[in-house]
């Protein structure tokens, strides 16, 4: 009893500074695939969300606690989201077969049309997904790491993307800069880039500003953050109910610079389905959005296998 | 049988093309004071309500035309209750669909088609050429989706029929919605202006990553299984260098004005060998040759982690050009590179919807605008050509094929009905191979 106790309690602590000591980047492999991508760890701390010299549904300015997580040092690449899309090619590229729970994963309709829009596939940042289709792939991740991964809520995608900045952008307010961190209008002749030819932030984040926007977990709202006025959000999310808007982040390589500024807010738009001939239609992609990507977040402490299950089993809202 | 009329390789392409010139007013069109006093909408029937004649329906109704759904018609009762949802819960003042207009069956589409000024025909092509036919003797305005057809008897059905229409004064527009995207019709405006010279030679693609898949259900007919999963048959679909692809030759044929006069290729199944993939191969490389000599490439395939392209791409004499209908891009250059003409990419109408503004458009003011079941019949056929040619591994002369009285429907349509192609005890359903295989 004693010594089960003792062993239990050691285990605890080993487990704890494990945990602690373990908190820098990370290697996460897929297993029996050769595919790997890095994660960051970006800190516990508060940041002043927002700007006073944007948009509207920029203001006011509020205070935002967030508590640390890992953030994908790149955006998702074609290389390991076509896995996800395509199960006979997972279970080609994956030596030693697929883990059990992969069939619990409900995978995209095949997208009929070439959802690279030409612009590249290898290190390219995988596009033109829904809100509900970057879930599921991340259904997916769990279903092959074990681990939760998730996508960022509006508050720490600002907040990984400033670094510690409260400039218009993570190195400054200078635009001319610009073309040395993000691919955007001005250099990406209107495609996107592979990741991490830029330079990165400060956390070790590149392509925050710029090559695909990002999706947050948040539904999108122009009057989010004014409930927040006088009081400190801490680690503020907007759950999303609809199947609009959704808030998207960081700006793409189609956009002007101020559309990439940290605190710049898009919200998701049903036109982007326009060209789905189908009612109705389509859960999983958005032929007209070559821009919005998504990057991954590992919370530091992962919420309950219940509140797991919770965030990515969801009913697909019906679009017609 | 049907009529065998030599096809009209050089005719004026116009005649073809979706446009008819100037828009012909007839003062005695069908529709027009048809329904005077009683209602006077445009009634429309929907024959095939699954995911794409849904679509079309919402197209129709978000055109603004004084339109009213009075019939649906499918050979599944789930999916016309799915589309009669939709539909009612969307634009419930525009659908007046009471039980007894929603029709079930193998023979539906004849109980909608009385009903109706202007029939969506949107089954799967194997269908076509029979409701097609039906439309335009009950002398009906049509939007039918492309292919029209998937064999040669088929071809020469909708052919007949659409001289038919034109003599009955029928507007008639085919799914082939780049013939109503903007960017295509502006860039081939310039090509028949002679901006790049005589075409010599094209390449047009659709490599995709495939479609999907319905698993056999225990106590589901060898029918019922080849319906749901139509996409595999080629007696329904035509395979996916016909029903998909013939979005890209079709193309092809438009920027050449005319017809190829034979095409040879290669082909195979090298992904989809499974009992879930039917008969239908998953790629097709053809060469279509065309009467001046100029050869245009066309490639398609379903293959899963492979790069990806659905565009056109053509040279000529003077210059080049590049189309895609995703990005609305129509891009033309002289030999030397430069910019002859860049279509801008933001703010062009949807053509899923445009063709049915234009049609309802004609329909409404009583004029004969469009009669593309020509086109859409000769452009089906020359993906159906390029089937024959990948299953054999021949040249195939277009007018042989076209003399072909291969028919690939069932003798009898029920639901204990058998198709002509069957699995194997395995499963597997046999399949074409070049070589082995005689096509005509």
């Amino acid at each position: 009893m004693f010594i089960n106790r003792f062993l239990l309690c050691g285990f605890l602590l080993l487990n704890v500074a494990f945990a602690q000591e373990n908190f820098e980047t990370y290697d996460q492999e897929i297993h029996g695939t050769g595919l790997h991508f890095s994660m960051q760890p970006i800190p516990a701390g508060s940041y002043p969300m927002g700007s006073d010299h944007g948009n509207l549904d920029e203001q006011p300015v509020h205070d935002v606690k967030i508590d640390a997580f890992w953030m994908g040092t790149h955006e998702v690449t074609w290389d390991i989201y076509e896995l996800f899309i395509y199960k006979e090619l997972e279970a080609t590229h994956t030596k030693g077969g697929l883990p059990e729970d992969v069939d619990a994963v409900t995978r995209p309709t095949k997208p009929y049309l070439d959802m690279t829009f030409g612009m590249g596939k290898e290190n390219h940042p995988a596009l033109a997904m829904t809100h509900y289709n970057a879930i599921q792939f991340c259904k997916w991740l769990y279903a092959r790491t074990g681990l939760f991964y998730r996508l960022p809520t509006e508050a720490e995608w600002e907040y990984a993307c400033r670094a510690g900045s409260t400039s218009a952008y993570s190195f400054g307010d200078d635009t001319t800069m610009l073309r040395e961190y993000a691919w955007y209008r001005s250099n990406s002749n209107n495609v996107t880039h592979e990741v991490g030819q830029k330079k990165p932030n400060k956390w070790g984040l590149y392509d925050m500003h710029g090559n695909v926007a990002e999706w947050t977990y948040d539904q999108y709202s122009e009057t989010a953050y004014q409930q927040f006025a006088n009081r400190l959000a801490d680690n503020p999310v907007l759950a999303p109910e609809e199947l609009y808007p959704h808030s998207i982040r960081g700006g793409s390589f189609d956009d002007a610079a101020t559309d990439l500024r940290s605190a710049a807010r898009l919200p998701s738009d049903p036109m982007w389905k326009q060209l789905d001939p189908q009612i109705p239609k389509s859960n999983w992609w958005f032929p007209e959005a070559p821009f919005i990507g998504l990057r991954l977040v590992r919370p530091m402490n992962p919420p309950s296998e219940a509140e797991i299950a919770a965030y990515y089993d969801r009913v697909p809202i019906a679009d017609y | 049988m049907n009529s065998n009329k030599k096809p009209k390789q050089r005719r004026e392409f116009l005649k073809t093309s979706a446009l008819l010139a100037g828009g012909a007013l007839v003062g005695n069109l069908p529709f027009v004071g048809a329904h005077a006093g009683v209602d006077d909408s445009i009634k429309v029937a929907v024959v095939g309500c699954g995911g794409r004649g849904t679509g079309a329906a919402f197209n129709a109704l978000s055109t603004g035309a004084n339109i009213k759904i009075v019939a649906l018609a499918d050979v599944f009762r789930d999916r016309l209750d799915e589309a009669y949802s939709k539909l009612a819960e969307r634009h419930a003042a525009k659908i007046n669909v009471p039980e007894e207009r929603k029709f079930i069956g193998f023979d539906a589409y004849k109980q909608a088609i009385p009903l109706a000024d202007v029939v969506i025909l949107a089954t799967p092509p194997g269908f076509r050429p029979g409701h097609f036919e039906e439309a335009v003797k009950q002398g009906k305005h049509i939007f039918m989706e492309k292919p029209v057809a998937v064999d040669a008897s088929g071809v020469r059905r909708v052919l007949a029929a659409a001289q038919e229409a034109e003599r009955k004064k029928l507007n008639v527009v085919v799914g082939l919605q780049r013939h109503y995207q903007a960017s295509y019709r502006e860039g081939l405006k310039r090509i028949r202006d002679g901006a790049i010279g005589d075409i010599v030679s094209g390449q047009v693609y659709w490599n995709s990553g495939g479609v999907w898949v319905h698993p056999r259900k225990p106590g589901q007919t060898e029918m019922e299984y080849q319906m749901r999963n139509w996409y595999y048959f080629n007696w329904l679909c035509g395979d996916h260098i016909v029903e998909q692809h013939v979005h890209n030759i079709d193309v092809a044929n438009w920027v050449k004005g005319g017809y190829p006069v034979s095409v040879q290729g290669t082909g195979s199944r090298a992904w989809r060998t499974g009992p879930d993939y039917g008969e239908i191969y998953d790629n097709h490389a053809v060469e279509l040759t065309y009467a001046d000599g100029s050869v245009i490439y066309s490639q398609c395939r379903h293959f899963e982690g492979t790069s990806n392209r659905i565009d056109e791409t053509f040279q000529g004499t003077k210059g080049r050009a590049y189309f895609a209908a995703g990005g609305n891009q129509a891009v033309l250059w002289d030999t030397r590179g430069n910019e002859l003409y860049n279509h801008p990419r933001k703010g062009n109408p949807n053509p899923y919807e445009h063709e049915h503004v234009e049609l309802f458009d004609a329909v409404t003011k009583g004029e004969l605008r469009f009669a593309d079941a020509e086109n859409g019949a000769y452009s089906t056929l020359t993906g159906i050509i390029g089937r024959l040619a990948t299953y054999s591994g021949q040249v195939i002369k277009w007018e042989e094929a076209l003399q072909s009285n291969v028919d690939l429907m069932p003798d009898r349509l029920s639901w204990d009905a058998m198709p002509k192609v069957l699995p194997d005890e395995q499963g597997i359903y046999p399949h074409a191979i070049p070589g082995k295989t005689v096509v005509l």
